[in-house]
């Protein structure tokens, strides 16, 4: 669900700093708003930022381990495969992000 | 065996019989009521020939039941249905019954009683049953046609009668006597007012909560009452026509009933010399002060007691037939007492005390407004001694057995108040047997539609073992938790897991502590930062989870004001934005309105930030605030701005803080107000505004008792007195609606801020994350919160202090200056 590589282009969307540890933003791009995760690892996460539950903005919730809460009713994503934890079933796009120094790139649909 | 034929015999008949069985002795009983019958039917089952009997009853009925006669009255009855022993009965033990004849004197050395007509009864032993009489004040126009009394089936004809020509009806008495007379009159189509001399009814048998619920049921069925009312006079020249009452009150009526209660019938007694006080005084024996004479039912005294209810004269029947069948041990002790009215689908129950009376007693008090039951229990040393019940009655008897046998209560006292059926399993209570009765189809949590049935699947299916499990997998209890026991029951009755049993439950599962060893550690450590506290208690995650950081944060925050650094990520959703998200991704915005008082500016900026961010709803909230609902994300801090602008701050609507203090607007306008509520309720607020708590708090002030405010759910809630201010506690709305506990009472404004101020800190230091103070109060109890702010001065001028000192770094507006907080923007990525 990553997309198609080749038709994106990695385009700088913040650096590390705009982000507050196990914390996010959220980018508008053409497909919809992507929420970015920043874990207590520094690890950088991108996600559409909707919930395959009721469509709650993750963006909003709390980041633990490299898991975000959604804020509406408490699913917990996995933020490397946007899977939702067990017993939950859903599944959230995940786009892909490159870390270059502090510069976060994402490859967004053209 | 030659038997008088027929109780018209005369006397000589029982000379000749005498000597034909010298052995048998002569008894004469005066009173053909239920005591003095009841002792004759005790006396023939323990020996039918020892005497021969004679009866004297001033009615021309056979023994009737004399309680059953508001039944009569109610039309639920005939007359015939409520005969205890025909004449046939009569005949066939022998008896000798004279009605119509009453019994006017008794001569003590000729041991003979003479009657009405002349008859003269001569007797070995004397039994007097001659009953109570009406009691009747000395009232102007009591003698007028159209007044009765209620005590025997030709009151109870009279009545009849009277309904069936006349249309409204005064009842003086609201007794147990006095309702069933309204209401038997009421269900024969007339239209009836009672008259009270008490300020409740029935307040010998029931207490103050009980006799309201009453009195509340009985309007509801038409019947008028008139309250703290003592009847001045009947009224009326040729017939009545009303009562008039000392307050100038006056009822109109066409029949007026006394029945303020009844007096021993003493008349006889008194006259033949016999020991009187209230009623004929007896011994434990039954016997009064001359050995031959007898005397049961409300007649006598007994130790200072005179009586009016059943059981204890059947108690007296037993002991008197004993005594005369020659037994010399039987000795009479009063048993406890119980009540129960006699009103079709009012169900009263009252034995022993009505309410604590001693500094030891306890009172256990269960009280269900919407179903209209009331269960009280006085306690004293583990054993029951006083019960009321109204509205659901059945478990009266069993509450009555455990009184009167003087069970200790302390294993089942934690169920008690609930009943029989939930106190009689052995033990401690089955958790499971509630779930157990449960159809599959049964709804668990109502918030996320999970039937039992589901449930036990999934437990089974993937070999749950917790609640968290089936949490996760069913979702059941995982929103409110109010279904939480349910579930554990369930999980112990599928797989014998006892969910409870493993001591405290844990803050969550990145570790196995609860929240109140966590609690006890950051402050007796001094730890003063999250990952400090997760490293050295052995947090299983490197960083929480969002169940318990939010909690950490909120912990340090109370420990170490003005030192530890809120953790914005710690938040959760709301309280990091600082304004309420909505189903949809937006928020609400609720600026604060000082005790609910606002103006036109600041009318006039709400109404302009919501035409300038188009802003879709607006709603009045239910703490006197108005909410701007559907406010996008990125636009919040501009809709601050513009509020800030117009001098209004964030409402902390979003916060486990303080939310709103609710006013009505007190004696300042209200006719009825006693207190400025208004400038109280602002006074409050001004203290409490952005302090943080384990749950949000709300508060109110009410201006009289009237409580508009509401004062009585709210967690901190002051209602103004004439005298000052009364101050109640941990009261909330909610899943689980809880009425405030009365803390204590102040009379000054300065006093109401102190205890509020220090009932908040002790909230803030000692709940657990999440629980409000209803939970909270009652897991301490309202002793220990009495101990604490009320009857300890110096510890509550120490909260207050903590409190005001924890303010001055919380009292910062959350909304002003995040126009420069980036995280509510959004990226827009450089093309």
């Amino acid at each position: 669900m990553d997309g198609n590589i080749l038709s994106n282009a990695w385009v700088e969307v913040a650096r590390l700093g705009d982000i507050p540890r196990l914390g996010s933003r959220v980018v508008a791009t053409a497909t919809g708003d992507v929420a970015l995760f920043r874990t207590g690892d520094d690890s950088v996460f991108a996600l559409d930022d909707h919930c395959p539950h009721k469509g709650g903005p993750l963006s909003q919730g709390i980041v633990h381990g490299h898991n975000v809460t959604c804020p509406l009713h408490n699913w917990v994503i996995d933020l490397s495969t946007g899977e939702a934890q067990a017993p939950d079933i859903g599944c959230v796009r995940r786009t892909p992000v490159r870390l270059e120094g502090d510069r976060i790139l994402l490859a967004l649909r053209a | 065996m030659v038997r008088p034929p027929h109780h018209h015999a005369a006397i000589w008949t029982f000379k000749r019989m005498n000597m034909l069985s010298p052995q048998r002795q002569r008894l004469v009983v005066i009173g053909n009521g239920m005591a003095g019958m009841r002792t004759v039917a005790e006396l023939l089952a323990r020996t039918p020939h020892r005497y021969d009997i004679t009866v004297f009853g001033a009615e021309p009925h056979p023994n009737y039941d004399r309680i059953a006669l508001s039944s009569v009255l109610a039309g639920e009855k005939t007359l015939d249905e409520i005969v205890i022993n025909s004449r046939a009965w009569y005949d066939e033990n022998n008896i000798r019954l004279i009605t119509s004849d009453a019994a006017v004197s008794i001569d003590r050395l000729a041991r003979t009683v003479t009657s009405a007509s002349g008859l003269v009864a001569p007797y070995d032993k004397l039994l007097l049953a001659t009953g109570s009489k009406p009691l009747v004040p000395p009232l102007p126009g009591l003698t007028l046609p159209g007044v009765c009394t209620f005590r025997d089936i030709a009151d109870v004809n009279q009545m009849i009668t009277a309904s069936e020509t006349q249309k409204r009806a005064v009842v003086i008495g609201g007794g147990l006597l006095g309702l069933e007379a309204a209401w038997g009159l009421k269900r024969r189509g007339m239209s009836v007012a009672v008259v009270h001399l008490m300020p409740t009814l029935m307040e010998r048998q029931l207490d103050v909560a009980a006799g309201t619920l009453l009195q509340r049921d009985l309007d509801e069925r038409g019947i008028a009452f008139f309250t703290n009312g003592q009847t001045e006079e009947i009224t009326g020249t040729e017939r009545a026509t009303g009562v008039k009452l000392s307050d100038g009150r006056e009822v109109p009526a066409d029949i007026v009933v006394v029945a303020i209660g009844i007096r021993p019938n003493v008349d006889l007694g008194r006259a033949c010399g016999l020991e009187v006080n209230r009623g004929i005084v007896v011994g434990d024996d039954m016997a009064t002060a001359d050995p031959s004479i007898y005397a049961v039912g409300e007649c006598i005294e007994h130790r200072g007691q005179v009586f009016g209810l059943v059981l204890p004269i059947w108690e007296q029947a037993k002991v008197c037939a004993a005594r005369l069948a020659g037994d010399e041990e039987a000795c009479y002790v009063t048993p406890p007492l119980s009540t129960k009215l006699k009103i079709t689908g009012i169900d009263v129950f009252s034995a022993g005390a009505l309410s604590a009376a001693a500094e030891e007693d306890e009172e256990l008090i269960y009280q269900d407004r919407k179903r209209g039951t009331y269960r009280k229990l006085v306690l004293r040393d583990n054993r029951i001694v006083g019960t009321v019940l109204y509205g659901e009655v059945k478990d009266g008897p069993w509450y009555f057995q455990q009184m009167r046998d003087g069970a200790d209560i302390e294993a089942i006292r934690d169920r008690l108040i609930l009943g029989e059926a939930a106190a009689s399993l052995t033990g401690t209570v089955d958790p499971t047997a509630k779930v157990k009765a449960l159809a599959d189809s049964a709804e668990i949590c109502g918030c996320n539609g999970v039937c039992k049935g589901t449930i036990t699947a999934a437990i089974n299916d993937l070999k749950l073992t917790t609640l968290d499990g089936v949490r996760a997998h069913t979702k059941a209890s995982a929103s409110c938790g109010s279904c939480t026991p349910l579930v554990e029951g369930l999980l112990l009755l599928t797989t014998g897991v006892d969910a409870k049993a493993a001591g405290p439950k844990p803050m969550c599962k990145c570790t196995s502590h609860g929240h109140a060893f966590v609690r006890k550690a950051i402050v007796a450590e001094g730890m003063k930062t999250i990952p400090e506290v997760m490293h050295r208690l052995g947090w299983l995650r490197p960083d929480g989870c969002h169940s318990c950081r939010p909690a950490l944060n909120y912990y340090l925050l109370c420990a170490w004001p003005g030192e530890y650094v809120d953790d914005a990520q710690s938040r959760f959703v709301n309280e990091r934005n600082h304004a309420n998200i909505q189903k949809d991704g937006t928020y609400s915005v609720i600026p604060r309105m000082w005790g609910g008082q606002t103006n036109p500016r600041e009318l006039r900026a709400i109404a302009d930030v919501a035409d300038k961010f188009g802003i879709p709803e607006m709603k009045v909230t239910g703490g006197q605030r108005i909410d701007l609902l559907g406010v996008k994300r990125e636009d919040l801090p501009a809709v601050w701005a513009d509020l800030n602008a117009a001098g209004m701050v964030s409402g902390h609507a979003y916060g486990k803080a303080l939310r709103t203090v609710k006013t009505c607007v007190g004696s300042t306008w209200c006719r009825f107000g006693t207190q400025d509520s208004t400038s109280m309720g602002v006074a409050l607020e001004k203290m409490t505004w952005g302090s943080w708590h384990p749950h949000k708090v709300k508060l109110a002030v009410s201006g009289c008792p009237r409580n508009c405010a509401e004062a009585t759910i709210k967690d901190f809630g002051v209602i103004a007195v004439d005298s000052g201010w009364e101050l109640h506690i941990g009261g909330n709305g909610g899943i689980h609606l809880r009425g405030t506990d009365l803390l204590c009472k102040v009379e000054t404004p300065d006093e109401v801020l102190e205890y509020c101020g220090a009932f908040l800190q002790l909230y803030r230091e000692e709940a657990y994350y999440l629980d409000r103070t209803a939970p909270y109060v009652e897991r301490v109890g309202l002793d220990y919160v009495k101990a604490r702010v009320v009857e300890d001065a110096e510890n509550r001028r120490a909260l207050h202090a903590r409190f005001l000192h924890a303010q001055t770094f919380a009292q910062h507006d959350p909304w002003a200056a995040q126009n420069e907080n980036a995280t509510f923007k959004t990226l827009v990525p450089a093309e």
